[in-house]
């Protein structure tokens, strides 16, 4: 039970922190634009990750690693190399999931709670600003070259489960996502060093 | 009129109106399964039944087009909540996931029941182990998102693992509903609760959606206007049929009355005379309905479709009686009453038939032609006097005699014309006939791609392979299709097919869940194999306290039954797969071929194979109950059946000829019997061959037409025997045979235009048929009936 909380505070804390830069005052819209221009420049883009989640139920984090990889305009693969092999695809609005043999499909217009998990990061590296309002009410924040989306989820059912889904990077370079559910569980994915496309 | 020209009139009018009052009461069909065999094998009897009500027949396909995307989706979601509604759909589904969130909810409480993953293996320690770890696992992925609420009380994976076996269709979706894949269509599936071949409930289901569509987008700002709403599926097309049909009977009749009148008209120039010769035929018309209508259940489209047809033979008799030589009663009637009885016989060799169709088309014409002859002879001559004399057409017989006469010189033409024809056959005898039973649909060919597009779309099963066990005790039915369903299983890993739907996956046999039950360990058992299970897991077993009191109540449930699936979304899938009676239970495994194939014969091969194999491993393990496993083929099954059929009425049509060559032979000499039927024989050829080289397949009704050009050109040949044997007004006599010819070609040559299959091979067989056989009677008649008036 203690445990617990304290993983919520610590959580609430990390939270606090990446948030922390973003104090500066919102930018207009135009600079979201231009941002997302500037992301959605490159078609391309393959990059080592690692992210780490902390769930409730668990009695610790569980730390994961892989290869994300990005084709415009709508392919967004996340291959879990660590520590159990999983690929998972969105193309298309549709999400498969594939462990050994065995693959799993989801629409995600059928799974409204599924669907900002990934399509955040799918239409941010898309720069598919009107894929983004579809989804998420949307805080811009800009320090320098530093840049923070907050994504709240629109959808009533999806914000039952999911409370933000963070967007942090550097100029066109997303930096790292970071998800905060409902219940308090979040994770933190860390974008790494660029691999050969 | 005379005493007995009143009591002919009062009697024809009295059986006349009997014959209205039953043909009002008939009920009419234009379902193509209702045209199929009455009696068949139990293999056929499952095929026609699953055609004719089967799940398939009940599938309505819903397209919604134009517009903008978001408009046309909450069109379709608010049709779909309309229509959910409607006790007239057992379902409609449109991609509203709030369906898929009710069955998880069903899948939940009974999943202990319905998991095939549960073993005693399962709940050992290790398969423990491995389960909740595979879980958490899948807690890191988004997936896990939706599992997290699940943990606690299914740590091992049941739901998702029931979710994952449920073989539900990928289609597209777009702002929430089903879409094609291009985008530009919003679909929606429903099941009617009428069956297929329920015509009429079909058409109030097709109204029904109509309606509620109409009443969306009048709820709806201008945007909707733009959207047109489209229908397919079996129940539709069998409505479009029986419409088609019935527009295409009124306006075909009405033509060909409205031109054999004209003609009429030209001939007679006598307006009474010309609608006295119209009673017969409407006589013919009732009698024909009435008769079928008295002997099968229902009246088929095409049979009435048919009733246009005789227009063209029932006209003659009256023509032969108002143009034809005068001393009608002693001269000509006795040589179309044979020629009447000659019809009759070749019909009534179709009555055996058992197509229903070819059966109600046989008991239609005898019933119709013996009306409009007994009319012809007993009612319209009492009413003759009362009329004008009609035209003396002697100058067009003198004139055709002229011509034929001219004409005799090539007679030596015909037995080249015959050679010719016979090697036309020939050369055309592999694909000569027709093998698919489709080819008897009415169904316009857009609205069949249509169909074929929904279906691409839908991913909708064309569900035309089956395997179908049967046993009269549910329970082993239901246990012998799991074995057959374990089989299918491999089968789809192995890519051999894309896929199958069973009824046991919503209500799995007895046994099976009796032995789930007995796999869940006693609590306190359990609580110290999680204890051991979790050593080394991120999970604690005190997190795992709803998991132990679930698996408790599971072990204890009672056993689920068809009745608890009521009102849960399975309900009427399981309806659909699982027929239960106090006699039998038969039990539909669907099978679906890999995506974008067709199931090709060595898969079939499989499937056959992994059946046989299932129901004899079945067998072994519970020997009492007869269960019996096969696996259909729908379409080739079909036209299998058909082709069958299609024999049977070719040897039928030949018994048929037979016949008529029998009573022909008895009544003439051989050498006269002969002369009447080589020009029919040669007719029949010619126009075989020539339906041949111009690509016609030759289907069922080709051979009725065939039949029919014998029946019709018999009159013709034996008009000029009589001649031959009597003399006679030989111009006169031509003349008739001139102006009834013309009008049996000008009513079944309307036909030939139909759009309707059926009807316009018909026409296209007997117009041409009718015309060569005058024709080549009348060169091959004797020299007699010649030189006597030259």
């Amino acid at each position: 039970m203690t445990g617990r909380r304290m993983r919520r505070i610590a959580g609430a804390l990390s939270c606090a922190l990446v948030l922390a830069p973003g104090r500066a005052p919102a930018e207009t819209p135009d600079a979201l634009d231009e941002l997302l221009n500037s992301i959605a420049a490159r078609r391309h883009a393959h990059a080592a990750y690692t992210e780490v989640q902390y769930r409730g139920l668990l009695d610790r984090p569980h730390e994961s690693s892989g290869e994300l990889r990005f084709d415009a305009p709508d392919r967004l693969e996340k291959r879990v190399l660590e520590p159990k092999p999983e690929t998972l695809v969105l193309e298309h609005g549709v999400l498969s999931a594939t462990r050994g043999h065995h693959t799993r499909t989801l629409e995600l217009a059928a799974w409204p709670q599924l669907a900002p998990l990934l399509e955040g990061l799918r239409a941010t590296l898309a720069g598919d600003r009107a894929a983004l309002e579809r989804v998420f009410s949307i805080r811009f924040e800009r320090s320098a070259a530093h840049w923070t989306l907050h994504l709240a989820p629109r959808d009533a059912r999806a914000a039952q489960l999911l409370r933000e889904v963070t967007i942090a990077g550097d100029q066109a370079k997303v930096a790292n996502v970071q998800i905060l559910e409902a219940d308090g569980d979040h994770s933190v994915l860390t974008i790494g060093r660029e691999l050969a496309p | 009129m005379t005493r007995a020209g009143w009591a002919a009139t009062l009697v024809f009018a009295m059986l006349a109106a009997l014959a209205a009052g039953v043909a009002l009461r008939a009920r009419y069909t234009a379902d193509l399964s209702a045209f199929l065999p009455r009696a068949p094998t139990e293999r056929q009897r499952l095929l026609t039944e699953e055609l004719r009500a089967g799940l398939a027949s009940r599938v309505l396909m819903i397209a919604i087009e134009g517009g903008d995307p978001n408009t046309r989706a909450q069109v379709a979601a608010d049709l779909a909540g309309r229509l959910r509604g409607d006790p007239a759909f057992i379902e409609v589904s449109d991609g509203d996931p709030g369906g898929f969130a009710r069955s998880a909810e069903f899948l939940l409480r009974h999943r202990y029941q319905l998991s095939d993953a549960v073993t005693p293996e399962h709940f050992t320690a290790d398969g423990l182990r491995a389960a909740i770890g595979d879980t958490i696992d899948l807690l890191a992925s988004p997936e896990g998102l939706l599992a997290k609420p699940l943990f606690a009380a299914d740590p091992t994976g049941e739901t998702l693992h029931i979710l994952d076996q449920l073989d539900t269709p990928r289609i597209a979706t777009l702002d929430g509903v089903w879409s094609s894949p291009d985008g530009r269509r919003a679909l929606l599936i429903a099941q009617t609760a009428a069956a297929g071949s329920d015509t009429d409930g079909q058409q109030q289901a097709s109204s029904a959606v109509r309606r509620a569509f109409a009443a969306a987008v009048a709820a709806r700002p201008g945007a909707a206007r733009a959207l047109a709403l489209r229908l397919s599926g079996p129940g539709v097309f069998a409505v479009t049929a029986r419409e088609l049909i019935r527009s295409q009977v009124l306006r075909l009749s009405a033509l060909s009355a409205l031109l054999i009148a004209a003609l009429l008209l030209a001939a007679y120039r006598s307006v009474a005379a010309l609608l006295l010769t119209f009673v017969p035929v409407a006589a013919g018309a009732l009698a024909g309905v009435a008769a079928v209508a008295l002997g099968f259940p229902l009246v088929h489209g095409i049979t009435l479709g048919f009733g246009v047809t005789l227009i063209g033979e029932s006209v003659d008799y009256a023509i032969y009686l108002f143009v034809g030589a005068a001393e009608w009663r002693q001269r000509v009637w006795p040589t179309i009453r044979l020629g009447m009885l000659t019809s009759v016989c070749g019909f009534a060799a179709l009555l055996p038939s058992a197509f229903q169709g070819l059966a109600q088309l046989g008991l239609y014409s005898i019933a119709g032609l013996a009306a409009a002859a007994l009319v012809t002879r007993f009612v319209l001559p009492q009413w003759r006097p009362q009329i004008l004399r009609t035209r003396d057409l002697t100058p067009l017989g003198t004139a055709l005699r002229a011509a034929l006469v001219k004409a005799r010189a090539a007679r030596a033409g015909l037995a080249l014309l015959a050679l010719i024809a016979g090697l036309v056959l020939l050369e055309h005898r592999a694909a000569l006939f027709s093998r698919e039973l489709t080819d008897l649909s009415p169904v316009p060919l857009a609205d069949q791609e249509l169909d074929a597009r929904l279906r691409a779309d839908l991913g909708a099963p064309d569900a035309r392979y089956l395997v179908v066990v049967t046993s009269p005790d549910e329970g082993a039915a239901l246990q012998s299709a799991e074995a057959a369903a374990e089989r299918l299983r491999s089968l789809t890993e192995a890519q051999v097919i894309g896929g199958f739907e069973s009824p046991t996956r919503y209500l799995p046999s007895p046994a099976a869940q009796r032995a789930r039950q007995a796999s869940l360990p006693p609590p306190a058992e359990l609580a110290a194999r999680l204890k051991q299970a979790l050593v080394g897991l991120p999970v604690s077993a005190a997190r795992l306290a709803p998991f132990l009191s679930d698996v408790e109540a599971a072990r204890r449930a009672p056993l689920l039954t068809l009745p608890e699936l009521a009102g849960t979304p399975f309900a009427s899938a399981v309806a659909a797969l699982l027929s239960v009676s106090p006699a039998v239970t038969t039990v539909f495994l669907p099978i679906s071929p890999v995506a974008g194939r067709e199931l090709s014969e060595s898969s079939l091969h499989e499937v056959r194979a992994a059946v046989a194999a299932a129901s004899g491993a079945a067998r072994a393990l519970a020997p009492p109950a007869a269960v019996t496993a096969s696996v259909l083929d729908l379409k080739s099954e079909a036209d299998e059946l058909y082709s069958h059929y299609l024999v049977q009425a070719a040897t039928l049509s030949v018994a048929g000829l037979g016949a008529m060559l029998v009573l022909l032979a008895v009544t003439r000499s051989p050498v006269r019997a002969l002369r009447i039927v080589a020009p029919l024989a040669l007719a029949v050829v010619v126009v075989a061959a020539g339906l041949a080289a111009a690509g016609e397949r030759l289907g069922i009704l080709h051979v009725v037409g065939m039949l029919l050009i014998v029946a019709v050109g018999s009159n013709y040949a034996l008009f000029f025997d009589r001649l031959d044997r009597e003399g006679g007004d030989v111009p006169r006599t031509l003349a008739s045979l001139a102006v009834a010819n013309l009008a049996t070609v000008i009513g079944f040559g309307v036909l030939a235009f139909s759009s309707v299959p059926v009807l316009a091979a018909l026409g296209r067989t007997t117009a041409p048929g009718a015309l060569l056989a005058l024709l080549f009677a009348a060169l091959l008649a004797p020299r007699a009936v010649w030189s006597e008036a030259a």
